[in-house]
């Protein structure tokens, strides 16, 4: 089982690479990857050195083309793909029909990953990409619970790819629009949920604020740690109650279904976090690479020991974690 | 309105809620008189939605197209259990209608075999995806409800010979899916024991604001915009871009009157802007039309 760990900038993927990543991730810096956000990324120069640097320790490198282009900047998610095939990536990680049909056909010597961006939550839909684009893996959205995730794994043509911890769409990724709903931008439009210029952070006498595109997502009382406003995580009224209606501010942890995972097969593990710092990076790297190590060593006797959970939880976002949708009562 | 401009036909995509069984037979006892051209029939958001099953939407479907509608039968948008994908194979193997892939599986499944639509669940944002499912039997595509008349202006000068353009012009926007059912949710109900509490909801569960915004619109595990998008006004516009057929999607009550006001307007476009100030009553919480000039999905043109 790999071990994929987010790349936002190269002391992440230093981090990363220090820290027992058997893979690294990350995109260039723009809206053809789904982590666009102001400061991240990597330019030119700088993705030449991360690709050396991580080659030189045996780690992969994979390029995330994974956002949906429109005609009118059709170019620059093209131009992104062929950069990727001359740079030495060891996979392209792509969600459009129209990117994975380019990449497969102008260079098919470059593997290609189905994004989670791709929304791909069955076989027959992974059946799809593998027989058009020769995909050879494909990430799942976060969707799914274990035993859905077993039978997609018995039945797919492809290796698969599931998130193992980090924040926690609750939508199906690459099927979400609140960002653009409420600030004209998208995850597939944009390559962010919630852009930065159309958050605001309004302090009142009571409380602050935050708004996404002018919109209230929550208000926190002054003792309150406050987080970045994502629709999901927000706390709107229904029926003359306010709470948060889709989701609780948690993070996602599957340290306890391990076993499970790799027992089913699952090829590789996928930690969130691109715009989370180095530090995160190797805290999160280094607990997991221990646990996938004790895991496949002993997978009867395996539990996830208190200072790994207590070290997850350090850099939880909102402090608390859950196994998701994997775990059937969460949904 | 010039000659050389097509006159789009009118759809009425598939109910997005969850309606009892007379209700959704009432339903479409009366679309079957309604000028629409086309009708999606079938379940696109909950499996566990079972007013009708397989047989009964086959015997409607014959009904309405007795009636002189085309059908088209519509597949689930999220796609989990393999018990969904043995549904999804009776669709796509009816062997008399057109199907609505709202996931890629249905595609695999249609692809070469049954003519299909790419429906809204299907990401087509480019020239470049639409020519890539036109290979496999394209004959429809409906406009991501998130991208712009620019983008459609785009997609329509490359768009692939016998492939129609459609556009959801009406109707509560579906914005997201998800494994969690937020309506069971709301009434502290795990998904697997929801009670089937979104029959108490049949055009949503309004979603505000703190500070009282009408903002989304919980529909089970899908969510929607408060808002009802329309085009109505914007008909010259659609009627410009050679847009083949407008899409209504239904609500619990008036959509008759709907179609009614849809169906004048494309008689007499100059009048649109005025049919659209006759149903703005029926809209539970105001319009917005923001996707289609490019700017948040909330937000409406003066």
């Amino acid at each position: 089982m790999e071990l994929v760990c987010p790349a936002g900038n190269l002391p992440s993927l230093k981090a990363a690479v220090e820290n027992g990543a058997n893979a690294v991730y990350m995109g260039f810096r723009d809206a053809t990857n789904a982590r666009h956000f102001p400061g991240l990324n990597f330019n030119e120069s700088n993705t030449a050195k991360a690709i050396d640097l991580a080659h030189s320790r045996g780690v992969k490198v994979l390029l995330a083309v994974n956002t949906y282009p429109q005609p009118h900047n059709w170019g620059d998610w093209q131009t992104a793909v062929d950069r990727a095939a001359g740079m030495g990536f060891d996979a392209l990680i792509a969600a459009d029909l129209g990117v994975l049909d380019y990449a497969a056909n102008r260079h098919p010597q470059l593997p290609l990953h189905l994004s989670v961006q791709g929304s791909a939550t069955n076989y027959e839909a992974l059946r799809f990409y593998h027989k058009n684009f020769g995909i050879r893996r494909a990430v799942l959205p976060r969707v799914l619970s274990l035993s859905q995730v077993r039978h997609v794994v018995e039945n797919s043509p492809v290796e698969i790819e599931v998130f193992g911890f980090g924040s926690l769409c609750v939508m199906v990724e690459g099927r979400c629009l609140l960002s653009s709903f409420a600030a004209g931008q998208s995850p597939n439009t944009f390559g962010a949920c919630s852009p930065a210029e159309s958050v605001e952070w309004r302090e009142t006498p009571s409380a602050l604020e935050t708004r996404l595109g002018g919109i209230l997502i929550e208000r926190y009382g002054k003792t309150d740690r406050a987080g970045y406003p994502t629709i999901c995580k927000g706390r709107f009224e229904a029926g003359g109650h306010s709470y948060h209606a889709i989701e609780d501010p948690t993070s996602l942890n599957t340290l306890g279904v391990l076993p499970d995972l790799l027992k089913m097969g699952i090829a590789a593990i996928k930690i969130e976090g691109r715009q989370r710092s180095p530090a995160y990076v190797a805290e999160v790297a280094r607990v997991w690479r221990q646990a996938i190590d004790a895991a496949t060593r002993d997978p009867e006797h395996f539990s996830p020991k208190a200072e790994w959970n207590a070290a997850l939880a350090k850099v939880s976002e909102g402090a608390q974690t859950t196994l998701g949708a994997l775990h059937r009562p969460w949904q | 309105m010039t000659d050389s401009l097509i006159r789009p036909r009118l759809s009425l995509g598939p109910v997005l809620y969850y309606w009892a069984e007379p209700d959704l037979r009432a339903f479409y006892e009366a679309v079957a008189d309604s000028p629409v051209d086309i009708v999606y029939l079938g379940e696109t958001v909950c499996s566990k939605r079972r007013s009708l099953n397989f047989e009964d939407w086959m015997e409607l479907a014959a009904k309405l197209t007795e009636a002189g509608k085309e059908v088209v039968l519509s597949a689930m948008t999220l796609l989990e259990a393999e018990s969904e994908l043995l549904a999804l194979r009776r669709i796509c193997d009816n062997g008399r209608y057109w199907v609505e892939a709202n996931d890629m599986g249905a595609v695999a499944l249609l692809a070469g075999k049954t003519p299909f639509v790419a429906g809204p669940g299907v990401n087509t944002y480019n020239q470049h995806s639409l020519a890539v499912l036109a290979r496999q039997g394209l004959k429809r595509w409906v406009l991501p409800v998130e991208l712009s008349k620019q983008t459609l202006a785009a997609m329509q000068r490359e768009r692939p010979t016998g492939v129609e353009t459609e556009v959801f012009a009406y109707g509560r926007l579906p914005l997201a899916y998800s494994a969690r059912c937020y309506t069971a949710r709301h009434h502290n109900l795990p998904k697997d024991d929801c009670q089937l509490r979104c029959l108490d909801y049949p055009d949503g569960l309004l979603l505000k604001t703190q500070e009282g915004q009408p903002f989304l619109a919980l529909n089970g595990i899908q969510t929607q915009s408060a808002q009802t998008y329309s085009l109505l006004p914007d008909l010259d516009e659609a009627l410009e871009l050679g847009v083949d057929i407008l899409r209504i999607s239904p609500q619990s009550h008036h959509t008759l009157a709907v179609i009614d006001a849809f169906h004048k307007g494309l008689d007499q476009p100059s009048t649109a802007k005025r049919q659209q100030e006759a149903i703005l009553r029926f809209m539970p919480t105001g319009p917005c039309d923001g996707y289609w000039n490019n700017r948040p999905g909330i937000e409406q043109s003066v």
